[in-house]
């Protein structure tokens, strides 16, 4: 097998997501790994792809490569697998690598496995496992041919720092012209003010059931009493209720406190799969068939403007006791 | 300004199930419109007015019943449908999907492709990125607002990191949020309207899929097979009569979390 881990970056730095699917892949033994890095002064970070077990690791520094756009990366990807016989991409998911892993299935007609939370070696062939409708099912998925394209679910494989050292080599890529059509004006910078809500042990978190911005002092005074971060849900995001840097889910924060109380949230998928490694999670909403009550451990079907006063009020006391 | 809004049908929630003897999506049971791309449409209305006019057309891949779903789209407000319909498509991948339906939208040479962000029953949130690849035009996705000024569009899109503003040069394409818009009711008048409006049936053929390329032929990937999920351990549920709070307190003690 020869193995290629599309490493992401963001500030100077390889992602979580992505060095924990390369740590995966040199796991899976009998294969060469390598990792690509495509983008601008990024071939400092090849040093970092060879301790999480990067044989060898290519560079394509191309300043049309500098912003976070997919598709110059696609060209990167499919010279480097038509010219070095790879027969295997792993991508961790994000916004820019599930459009990445796509452009680059329908550029070789490669087979795409996509929201995979691990990948195993069964009978000599290679095994996607993958949860689907919600969750309910868990699917057994394989490839017809190579080369095998996999996306996995983010947070599915924690980094492991093995010491290794890469051998780099820098790539010369030829871009097409479609794929640098597209030109970021303003690129996103992560908000650096506050704690992050990541690295606190309770998280309460509100979505649209709120009502409304003003009923977030709700969630923010239960988040107090208990000692824990706010979070929120895209959609209150979007609406301007609540900043961004709070925003739990697939293009938010991944967390996995000890105790997440949803207030208010459907659960949908985008927002799921940022929280659901939480050790306890409890939900709040006053529909009984939303999708959060599928994976809560205590789930009340209750509204949350009576609800999460009354239990703030209790956890006072129960502190103050 | 010319909009396909790439649309499907999907199983309704509570008819979601894999048939485990073709381990493919039981599609045979009730339909609607994959409330994701509901979003979609309403942003090609909105692009539409915006610009002063033109046409709003609905392509889709699906059993034929799925013009069903589409004329719901139809009532919002769309123009017209094209459906990709046929038996030969069953079991299509990424690959296959994506190969299809690049050759309805080539049919359509729309100056923008919209998609929503994913769809209800696979979860799937990529295909716009294969198709824009086999189209060779140029793809934006987690649209949270898109403005067209000067032959082009703005797009202000979410990522893991925040927002972010990219312009691009037309015909493109743009899968949009779910957060973008609301989408509206179609009215009674809508309705009426939808039934009147054209929907069009394509095969494979039409289309000029080669046949190697259809369906599970024409995909790289395929099902091994289904399992049952891990459990989760104890899952409770209460209906709030007024004692939940203390019902949550006496949980998270027990739990040894307050």
């Amino acid at each position: 097998m020869s193995t290629l881990v599309f490493l992401e970056h963001h500030g100077n730095e390889l992602l979580n997501g992505s060095l924990g699917v390369l740590s995966k892949a040199a796991s899976l033994g009998d294969t060469d790994v390598a990792g690509v890095i495509a983008g601008s002064g990024v071939r400092s970070l090849a040093d970092e792809a060879g301790k999480f077990g990067a044989a060898k690791v290519y560079v394509a520094e191309d300043e049309q490569l500098e912003a976070p756009l997919s598709q110059p990366r696609v060209d990167v990807l499919a010279q480097l697998v038509r010219d070095r016989g790879i027969d295997t991409v792993l991508f961790g998911n994000s916004v820019l690598a599930a459009d990445v892993a796509a452009g680059l299935a329908a550029r070789l007609n490669a087979g795409l496995n996509w929201d995979l939370t691990d990948i195993v070696q069964e009978d000599g062939r290679l095994v996607g496992k993958r949860p689907a409708l919600q969750d309910s099912v868990y699917v057994d998925v394989g490839w017809t041919s190579e080369p095998r394209l996999a996306l996995f679910r983010s947070g599915s494989f924690d980094p492991n720092a093995t010491g290794g050292s890469a051998e780099v080599e820098d790539v010369q890529v030829t871009l097409e012209d479609f794929s640098t059509a597209a030109r970021m004006i303003d690129q996103a910078h992560e908000e650096s003010e506050g704690p992050s809500i990541e690295d606190a042990d309770v998280i309460v978190a509100g979505g649209r059931g709120l009502g409304g911005p003003e009923n977030f002092t709700l969630v923010e005074e239960l988040a107090k009493a208990l000692g824990g971060a706010v979070g929120a849900t895209r959609a209150v995001v979007d609406a301007g209720w609540y900043p961004y840097a709070t925003q739990v889910g697939q293009t938010g924060k991944t967390v996995s406190p000890k105790l997440y109380i949803a207030c208010g949230i459907s659960g949908a998928i985008q927002h799921k799969v940022g929280m659901q490694s939480s050790g306890l999670i409890v939900a709040i909403n006053k529909d009984p068939n939303a999708p959060i009550f599928e994976f809560s451990d205590l789930g009340v079907v209750g509204d949350v403007h009576e609800v999460v006063p009354k239990l703030t009020e209790l956890v006072k006391q129960r502190k103050g006791s | 300004m010319k909009i396909a809004v790439c649309v499907k049908q999907v199983p309704e929630a509570a008819h979601l199930r894999i048939d485990p003897e073709t381990k493919r999506l039981d599609r045979s049971g009730e339909g609607a419109l994959n409330p994701f791309d509901a979003h979609a449409v309403e942003e090609a209305l909105r692009l539409k007015d915006a610009t002063g006019g033109g046409e709003v057309v609905l392509v889709s891949m699906g059993p034929a019943k799925a013009q069903d779903a589409l004329r719901k789209a139809l009532a919002m407000g769309a123009d017209r449908a094209v459906l990709v319909s046929d038996d030969a498509a069953a079991g299509a991948d990424l690959v296959a999907t994506s190969y299809a339906l690049a050759k309805a939208l080539e049919r359509e040479s729309a100056d923008v492709v919209l998609f929503g962000q994913q769809a209800g029953d696979s979860d799937g949130a990529v295909l716009w990125a294969a198709v824009a690849d086999r189209l060779r035009l140029p793809v934006v996705s987690q649209a949270a607002e898109i403005t067209h000024g000067d032959g082009k569009l703005r797009v202000k899109r979410q990522t893991e990191f925040g927002y972010d503003v990219i312009e691009t040069p037309l015909p493109a394409i743009v899968a949009v949020s779910d957060a973008i818009n609301e989408p509206r009711y179609p009215s009674l008048k809508g309705i009426m309207g939808a039934k009147s409006k054209p929907q069009e049936t394509l095969s494979l053929s039409d289309l000029a899929v080669e046949s190697d390329r259809r369906g599970q032929g024409g995909s790289r990937t395929e099902v091994y097979a289904l399992n049952e999920p891990p459990a989760r351990g104890d899952s409770r549920r209460i209906d709030d009569d007024g004692n939940a709070a203390q019902a949550i307190v006496d949980f998270l003690a027990e739990k040894r979390l307050v």
